[in-house]
């Protein structure tokens, strides 16, 4: 067996280069001999980053669909303090048709309109007819249009959601998670490397050998973004729309231009995060699904080996 | 820093199976996740698990709030030129509708329960106490707000009036009108709030709307307004005060309309 091979050949009982638990600051291994090939698997995750990045998929998973069942209770979005039938809406989807009979769903956008029937603003009941709904019944929890239920399941999900969020801001801090496998190496910053790595991303080309070891630097960008930007600021965007939570810290009204604002970036926040979700899922895919997949599993990770011409 | 070792080769053929099984593992536990969440909601057990948050959120939003900051009130400029009213807009009640026809001059509201001193107060009395003006957001639970300007009574006032009775731990609003409309009563609105939110200085019993005469979509001829908690805790058409030890007696014993349906006791969030 050559190191040649796909990463998906499975060889049976080669032996097996095992180097650090911290991949970018460890030397690289020694090379085994070349009349025997040896896989290199290191200790990629944490048990910590594990636990709790399969935590943060439940939790958003629910929240996201607690949260659509909660906006479809008023399927409009505003901006500014207050909002609401009579004040102009920058996002609206509804229902429109001269009886029950004969819906069509329609999504508005800062004043464009687009037929969106069958998945926004109207689309198949329980009985597969179509009823006026903001998001179908695949895309909400419940399935059935309730919004104290999905009040009860969102606002449950959001104290895990933010308890396993703290859990993981204090393993990153104290085993210098974010330090070491997050920030962007000077190296990486350079303008000429991120072209490259922007380049290899459209290829989809993934990094092999001593480069798959550390994150690259869009990946780490994006993994910093969603950290540090987007997940808070879904916590932030949704204390700000508790009329008991803007009593206690007001500026979070300033800071995001009105409860009705705030309620505007939540949802946008969380497309934001459903979109990185599916690039994610791409990428895991793309770079080897096995492999990456139990590496959020077990930790273990095979490095791609370098091809050589 | 040494490399972690494994018993065993990281992949063997093992791994076959091994992965197959997490495969099918994950997508099974995801597929019985998502269809089985409206079972689960459908659940009283389950959703009494849920119940649990609402605990949680109520304990923390009470410790924050312990030094009693009061909500954001607004300027004028910041009014919406449409506030949406909700619910009920004309309450079909007889008594309701006499005291309407009449402009509300002999109407009068109770305030009893566990009070040393019942009270019958008019719309003239009420008028005469100090008043407090508020221009706040109100937050409807399905996600729209609206601003207004509300000028009433501190509703600790009224029960300082009263004077409440050692037992007194919560004060519930009778209104006039049926939401639901039912042969039984079971329709008819009402709220209830614990001491800590009735005697907060923004808890006002509202007769006024943007300098106006509360009109009846809005709640005439007085509704609470209990600044800091959702929409439908501002309890409309408002014609009983009861003080209660406990509320697990009246509606269906969750304290309130829209309690009794599901919504949180606590709105805050």
């Amino acid at each position: 067996m050559s190191m040649d091979e796909p990463s998906d050949a499975l060889p049976v009982d080669e032996p097996v280069l095992v180097s650090a638990a911290e991949p970018s600051t460890e030397p690289p291994p020694t090379p085994a001999p070349a009349r025997k090939p040896a896989r290199e698997v290191i200790y990629r995750h944490t048990l910590a980053v594990r636990l709790t990045h399969w935590i943060n998929l439940f939790c958003i998973t629910l929240l996201l669909m607690s949260g659509l069942q909660i906006f479809n209770a008023h399927p409009r979005l505003y901006w500014g303090q207050y909002g609401a039938d009579a004040d102009k809406a920058f996002i609206e989807m509804m229902a429109t048709g001269s009886d029950m009979d004969h819906l069509s769903g329609v999504t508005t956008i800062a004043g464009h309109a687009f037929k969106t029937t069958g998945v926004l603003g109207a689309s198949p009941g329980a009985d597969h007819t179509l009823i006026p709904r903001g998001f179908p019944r695949w895309a909400t929890l419940p399935s059935f249009q309730d919004l104290a239920l999905g009040r009860r399941w969102h606002f449950a999900l959001a104290w895990l959601f933010v308890l396993n969020g703290l859990a993981y801001l204090g393993f990153g801090l104290r085993n210098r998670h974010f330090s070491r496998d997050l920030a962007p190496t000077r190296q990486q910053i350079r303008p000429s490397h991120i072209l490259k790595d922007i380049w290899d991303h459209m290829r989809l080309k993934h990094p092999r050998g001593e480069e798959a070891k550390s994150y690259n630097v869009l990946q780490k960008l994006t993994y910093l973004v969603v950290i540090f930007v987007l997940l808070p600021a879904m916590v932030l965007t949704g204390l700000t729309m508790s009329p008991g939570f803007d009593a206690v810290v007001p500026w979070l009204l300033d800071l995001f231009g009105g409860r009705q604002s705030a309620r505007t970036i939540h949802f946008i926040s969380a497309n934001l995060i459903v979109l990185f979700v599916l690039v994610h899922v791409v990428e895991v895919f793309l770079a080897g699904v096995v492999n990456e997949i139990r590496s959020m599993i077990t930790g273990r990770y095979v490095v791609p080996p370098e091809i050589h011409p | 820093m040494t490399g972690v070792k494994w018993p065993r080769p990281a992949l063997s053929l093992h791994d076959f199976s091994r992965r197959g099984l997490i495969t099918a593992g994950t997508l099974a536990v995801g597929g019985l996740a998502l269809g089985g969440c409206d079972k689960l909601s459908q659940s009283p057990g389950f959703v009494n698990t849920l119940d649990a948050a609402e605990g949680l959120t109520m304990g923390a939003q009470r410790l924050l709030l312990s030094a009693r900051p009061l909500a954001r009130e607004f300027q004028a400029k910041d009014i919406s030129p449409v506030f949406k009213p909700n619910g009920s807009t004309m309450p079909s009640d007889d008594d309701y509708q006499a005291a309407l026809a009449n402009g509300f001059h002999d109407w009068s509201l109770k305030v009893d329960g566990l009070v040393n001193r019942p009270l019958n107060i008019s719309m003239a009395q009420l008028k005469s106490m100090p008043s407090r003006t508020q221009i706040t957001r109100h937050d409807c639970v399905e996600g729209w707000s609206a601003i207004a300007g509300w000028t009433g009574v501190q509703l600790g006032r009224v029960l300082h009036a009263a004077g409440l009775r050692p037992n007194a731990r919560y004060v519930v609003f009778h209104c006039a009108d049926d939401l639901e409309p039912s042969l039984d009563g079971s329709g008819r609105y009402y709220e209830s709030l614990d001491l800590v939110d009735a005697f907060h200085p923004q808890t006002i019993l509202a007769y006024a709307m943007n300098g106006q005469t509360l009109d009846v979509p809005h709640g005439a001829p007085i509704r609470l307004r209990v600044e800091r908690q959702l929409g439908y805790k501002q309890a409309k058409y408002v014609m009983r005060i009861e003080v209660v030890d406990r509320f697990d007696k009246i509606g269906s014993g969750k304290g309130g309309f829209w309690e009794d349906r599901g919504y949180e006791w606590y709105a805050g969030i």
